[in-house]
């Protein structure tokens, strides 16, 4: 249990501006980016658009390659160059679920035919015939009951719970050791969430695969996963366990997300950390912390140097001078 | 998967409709030579004069072109019957009549022959010349938009270029040039001036599906470039592709009716092109001898209204979303 699957280490991701005027200068979209990932956990980014969650998930599933830094998993370095062979092994065990459930099926096949590609690719199951009861099999594991029914529909037919089951199921096919999921469920509407959460859980035990769970809420965050990861501008802000982020929180931009959460018990007056503006320029990061510009307890040291990550507790950690 | 969109295609009204429209020109331009009564070309014509000895007359029975069926008639009528061969000319600028369908030129040539002959040329000047266009333009379209960087730079540049150029004086610029004449040089410079539109448009759709979540899916999973190029992003392209196919081969028709019509074709030809240009060349328009010049442009409008009736089709046949169950 206690074996890390996943390392980042010092990841930096950085993209290029195309624009004459801002030529030679690039998108901090990770910067020092390093955590570990346990077997058979369940890790969650929160941050607000723009915190570089989904950046990190596009470089764990290889869509980026990282500008430097290390990636390793199970063991072995991730380089940015991969022979194809450990490409196709490398996806195999790592699968990635999108936020949009549209999006990510291709309009003009059947979700049969969506679903057999995992199984083409990776000559799981051999002959046709046995391809097609996985198929079903892993169909009705998502809820899509009966699956002959739906095999032979087109994406636009389902509607965008069944379409993200759909996404699931795909992701899960391949029998992976790590799943990525970005914002899963931010796109369907409030009654899926929760079905469409607990069925991840669910299959996350069954399959015993690890997980990565990106998110904006931090609620859904806290239901989902065993360790929560705070993202701003990039940067990593907080990491540690679900409970104590969530009820121990040390650093400001934790506890403005939390405030920015709606909690009926505590109704409309609840006092609210009162901070102004919006995500910097990634182009031109604010020196030092880069959320000094918005933080309530902002001193003169803030803006001087970037702090470096400071243990508060076991597995609990802040990048805050405080 | 083929023969679904092919029995969808037939069962959608206006794809129906549009493919009449071009299978019965396909089938005049294969039948051409049943079809036609006359030589296009000549205002001469063989025909059979009956020639009775005993009565000393000579009697015109028929102005028909000699066949064997004819000769074998004539001969079983009657062994006291001998028949001559005669050329004699056709009716200038003649009305359509029962003989002339749709009467006949200045020269004499008989228009309903020539326009069944015409179509043969239109017909395969733009069929070839969109097929030509369509793998130019969609084969550096998939090349600039997956692979982008530099090849898309270069390609997209050239696009730029030809495109700010405008096409129909850069065709008679270059018809001018060339010094052979005859329909391969037509259908190069009509090709060489239409690829830029479709693949700008083609490109641009390229970058736009190569981003979508379901191609980076497909990179996850472990697909490999060329099967997500083709199996993953061309399908989803099909109607872009039809659709520049069809709408580059109404080009291609027009273009060449206008090359023609302007003379730098070949005009010994006989195309829908040539035809208006002789009809324009004789005063046609100002004699109001509507059966020259009304029959091609009818022709190259019923054509036009073939190709955009099937893009519409396709275009609902490839979107799902537009298909009904």
């Amino acid at each position: 249990m206690n074996e890390n699957i996943l390392v980042l280490e010092g990841v930096n991701k950085h993209f290029p501006v195309n624009s004459f005027r801002m030529h030679g200068k690039v998108v901090h979209a990770m910067d020092d980016v390093s955590f570990s990932l346990r077997r058979g956990e369940v890790l969650a980014i929160v941050g607000e658009s723009g915190s570089g969650k989904t950046t990190t998930a596009n470089v764990m599933a290889r869509i980026y390659k990282q500008t430097s830094g290390r990636v390793t998993f199970e063991g072995r370095e991730i380089s940015k160059n991969m022979s194809r062979e450990d490409e196709l092994r490398y996806h195999k065990k790592v699968q990635m679920i999108f936020q949009d459930p549209f999006g990510a099926l291709n309009p003009t096949r059947t979700v049969g035919r969506i679903m057999e590609r995992p199984f083409v690719i990776h000559k799981i199951a051999g002959r046709r015939k046995a391809v097609e009861e996985s198929i079903d099999k892993i169909l009705i594991q998502v809820g899509l009951e009966p699956p002959e029914q739906f095999t032979r529909k087109f994406p636009h037919e389902l509607s965008g719970g069944q379409r993200q089951r759909v996404n699931i199921a795909r992701a899960f096919a391949v029998e992976p050791e790590l799943i990525l999921a970005d914002e899963p469920t931010s796109m369907l509407d409030v009654s899926n969430r929760m079905s469409i959460m607990n069925m991840m859980l669910y299959l996350k035990e069954s399959h015993s695969v690890s997980f990565i769970y990106i998110t904006h809420d931090l609620s859904g965050a806290r239901y989902m996963s065993d360790r929560i990861i705070v993202m701003y501008a990039g940067m990593i802000m907080e990491i540690g366990p679900a409970e104590k982020i969530i009820n121990n929180s040390f650093h400001p931009y934790t506890r403005l997300l939390k405030s920015a959460a709606p909690s009926p018990e505590m109704g409309l007056k609840r006092k609210r950390l009162i901070t102004g503006g919006d995500i910097p320029s990634l182009i031109d990061p604010p020196g030092g912390c880069r959320f000094h510009p918005r933080c309530p307890f902002v001193s003169d040291i803030c803006s001087l140097e970037v702090p470096a990550m400071k243990k508060i507790d076991e597995g609990h950690y802040v990048r805050c001078i405080l | 998967m083929l023969k679904d969109t092919f029995s969808l295609f037939i069962e959608n009204r206006k794809a129906l409709f549009g493919l009449m429209i071009l299978v019965f020109f396909s089938g005049v331009a294969i039948f051409a030579p049943l079809i036609a009564p006359y030589d296009p070309k000549t205002n001469k014509v063989d025909v059979l004069r009956i020639v009775e000895e005993e009565m000393g007359r000579t009697t015109t029975v028929e102005r028909e072109q000699i066949d064997e069926f004819t000769e074998r008639r004539v001969y079983t009528q009657s062994i006291a019957t001998t028949y001559e061969r005669v050329t004699t000319k056709l009716p200038l600028n003649a009305r359509p009549s029962r003989q002339h369908l749709l009467g006949t030129t200045k020269a004499g040539q008989d228009l309903f022959s020539q326009m069944v002959y015409g179509t043969r040329i239109t017909l395969a000047v733009g069929l070839v010349t969109g097929l030509f266009t369509t793998i130019l333009a969609l084969t550096l379209a998939l090349l600039a938009g997956y692979f982008g960087g530099v090849v898309d730079d270069i390609i997209s540049l050239f696009t730029n270029v030809f495109l700010v150029i405008p096409s129909l004086p850069l065709m008679i610029v270059i018809a001018a040039y060339i010094t052979v004449r005859g329909v391969i040089p037509i259908v190069l410079i009509l090709g060489l001036t239409s690829w830029p539109w479709s693949t700008r448009i083609l490109r641009s759709q390229v970058v736009s599906l190569r981003n979508r979540d379901f191609v980076r899916v497909s990179r996850i999973l472990g697909e490999r470039p060329l099967y997500i190029l083709f199996r993953e992003i061309l399908p989803n392209m099909i109607s872009l592709v039809m659709a520049s196919f069809f709408t580059s081969t109404m080009a291609a028709i027009m273009g060449e009716a206008t090359l023609e019509f302007l003379g730098l074709g070949n005009v010994s030809i006989v195309s829908w092109g040539t035809i208006l240009y002789w009809a324009q060349n004789s005063g046609a328009l100002l004699s109001g001898a509507w059966w020259w010049f009304l029959p091609p442009g009818i022709c190259i409008a019923l054509i036009g209204t073939s190709f955009a009736l099937m893009n519409f089709a396709i275009d609902e046949i490839s979107n799902p979303k537009l298909r009904k169950r």
